[in-house]
């Protein structure tokens, strides 16, 4: 493998509620983006990715997400990312209230 | 207005009944998500960024004070106690649970209301002029034939799986408000040298990633051969439309690659075949449609107390100013609820303020209400003796913002704060600039001003018939903003042009606040409008003044 693979996390949506989840290394799914599972490697993201989506009763979309390390765990790349670990910038709705 | 029929009725609720089986379907896994997809589109029903959400048709923009109180319901019960109004006469419920879904969509089959084909490639909701029925420009009432669309081309089997999505939108004036230039089919009324009325039928306009404005492929349709026309526009582009490509699929790019000559007569010859088909039956339906959308019975009252209070509260006078539009009937006029209060979010409304709206409707305006285009909530008939009570009431629920036509009056998508599409904010771009603006006391001196915002290429905020479009894209993960200049999307429409390299989201609102002073400075009196002083200089100055000091290689 030559070209450099960013990390990733593995989030999509839960299916009843619609609300942003990840995939723990526990096989869980957390609404917080630090208790994701960080795959730093392209097989293990592709295995866990069909773990993901066999998981039709939980989650839907599910798909690989660009991340980083970061002091507390996990943290998104990518601006839209970012949106979706908290929610709306025009009210504080979503995650940045639901998980204070 | 017009009510369902008992047909109308038991085919919304045959579809609520199989969605709400669906529903259950998918959450016991009998339906996969692949299968489960199409279903929900079906029915109005989007994933997005951090929730699901459910758009609802507001047909022409049409909507009675009963259906209001219903959509706050639903808002207060199901959702987070507010909807948002968009481009195409929907509402949008940011936050529904997929297991509320069926109740929702019940609730708002009591009401005659549904949110089916808001979604899919098929005819959506046909939208129209806001001021239908009132405005004094207006030659007829267009909402009968948007009516009249709605009913063929709900469930329409030969409609459902067209190449791509189908917007229709109707103006009775020939002042456009409805941006039907943009449509893949716009029809507007005019009168012949007979003086009988009829369509101007535009085809293939359109904004998204190919923005273009439609042709005009008859320049008078009398009125009884419209449904069989639109029927043959719809067949021909059925039969020539790109399935192959999603992005050359909708109706503009096939007038494009066909040419106008060669399409206006494939859909003159299929007219004809069409044309002998329909018996008159849809004539008869039309008549019954049109006792629907009667007007009220206008009262005569005096206008004399609405003047004195004119010259003497100035409060009144600025939001009358911006707010009001000419009536057919004088001592009326039409009035426009903003719901672009200096920071706040376009075309929210709150729960309570759904329930005030509905109030104000029954108590001064004969029970009638519209939904405009460009997110604001319009009264049509109101007695010009009641507008200072009404503007009292407004004033007490946050409504009474003055800023109808301004630079605060902005049309923005949802953008990257709700919508998976999109690749950059729009909401807190216009509320910056609407803030940035009320500070500096300059939006009455600017005079009239649309800024249209779209987070993503697919142009839902209308940006390219801005007189200021803004396009947020997603530049290597940084959101960064696009500017074009002399959109118009009125009868004279036009797509904006660009000016050069983006700017960063910070960079954005004083990027607008130097195109603002430049035509401050170049305009020739307080008259002449922005879009007249573009018109009058081209963009040269403007790009001088937004790109000022820059490198315009490196602005991006």
């Amino acid at each position: 493998m030559s070209r450099h693979f960013i990390p990733k996390v593995v989030t999509a949506n839960r299916l009843r509620e619609g609300d942003v989840v990840y995939l723990t290394a526990d096989d869980r799914w957390s609404p917080i983006h630090h208790e994701a599972e960080l795959i730093e490697d392209e097989a293990r993201a592709q295995i866990r990715l069909l773990f993901a989506t066999a998981q039709k009763l939980y989650v839907v979309g599910a798909y690989l997400a660009d991340a980083k390390a970061g002091p507390d765990g996990p943290e998104p790349v990518h601006v839209r990312e970012a949106f979706r670990t908290r929610g709306p910038s025009n009210y504080s709705h979503g995650k940045q209230a639901d998980l204070v | 207005m017009y009510s369902y029929s008992e047909f109308d009725e038991s085919f919304v609720r045959a579809r609520v009944a199989q969605f709400t089986q669906q529903v259950e379907r998918r959450l016991n896994g009998s339906l996969t998500e692949e299968e489960f997809r199409p279903l929900r589109l079906m029915n109005g029903l989007y994933l997005q960024l951090h929730a699901y959400m459910l758009r609802v048709a507001i047909p022409y923009g049409t909507i009675n004070p009963h259906q209001m109180r219903q959509l706050a319901h639903i808002a207060q019960t199901w959702d987070k106690g507010y909807g948002h109004f968009t481009t195409r006469q929907n509402i949008q419920f940011n936050w529904p649970k997929l297991e509320d879904v069926p109740a929702i969509l019940g609730a708002l089959a009591d009401v005659g209301m549904h949110a089916i084909q808001t979604s899919g490639n098929c005819v959506r909701n046909v939208t129209a002029d806001h001021f239908a029925g009132a405005a004094a420009d207006e030659i007829e009432d267009p909402r009968p034939v948007a009516e009249l669309l709605r009913q063929w081309s709900t469930d329409h089997p030969e409609f459902q799986f067209l190449p791509r999505k189908f917007k229709i939108a109707i103006t009775g004036s020939p002042n456009d408000r409805a941006v039907t230039r943009a449509h893949d089919i716009g029809l507007r009324m005019v009168r012949n040298n007979t003086g009988e009325p009829g369509f101007e039928v535009m085809v293939g306009g359109g904004l998204g990633r190919t923005p273009m404005i439609a042709h005009i492929i008859r320049e008078f349709l009398p009125k009884a051969d419209l449904l069989p026309y639109i029927e043959a526009i719809l067949s021909v582009y059925n039969t020539l439309g790109r399935r192959d490509n999603k992005y050359k699929a909708r109706i503009k790019i096939t007038v494009h690659e066909t040419g106008k000559e060669e399409i206006t007569r494939m859909i003159e010859e299929r007219f004809a075949e069409l044309r002998p088909f329909f018996g008159g039956n849809d004539q008869k339906l039309l008549a019954e449609i049109e006792k629907a959308f009667a007007p009220p019975r206008f009262k005569t009252t005096s206008v004399d107390a609405y003047n004195v209070f004119y010259r003497t509260n100035p409060t009144f006078r600025a939001w009358a100013d911006t707010n009001l539009h000419a009536h057919k009937t004088n001592s009326y006029a039409i009035v426009t609820i903003s719901l672009k209060a200096h920071g706040a979010t376009p075309g929210d409304a709150t729960a309570d303020q759904m329930r005030e709206i509905a109030a104000l409707a029954e108590e001064y305006g004969h029970s009638e209400l519209r939904i405009s285009h460009e997110q604001n909530v319009i009264l049509p008939h109101v007695p010009k003796a009641d507008l200072p009570a009404l503007h009292a009431r407004l004033e007490k629920a946050g409504l009474a913002t003055a800023n109808v036509g301004l630079i605060s009056d902005i049309i923005a998508c949802p953008g990257m704060d709700y919508c998976s599409l999109a690749t950059a904010r729009s909401i807190p771009i216009a509320q910056e600039i609407a803030t940035h603006f009320k500070a500096l006391d300059l939006e009455h001196e600017i005079g009239p001003l649309k800024i249209k915002v779209s987070g993503c290429i697919n142009a839902c905020g209308h940006h390219h018939v801005g007189h200021i479009g803004i396009l947020g894209l997603d530049r290597a993960g940084v959101e960064n903003y696009q500017i074009t200049l002399g959109g118009d999307g009125t009868e004279t429409a036009t797509i904006g042009e660009k000016t050069g390299p983006g700017f960063a989201y910070d960079e954005i609102v004083p990027a607008i606040e130097r195109l603002v002073r430049i035509y401050l400075t170049l305009r020739t009196s307080k008259e002449e409008t922005f879009l007249e002083t573009y018109r009058r200089t081209g963009i040269d100055p403007f790009k001088a003044a937004l790109y000022e000091g820059k490198d315009t290689q490196d602005a991006a």
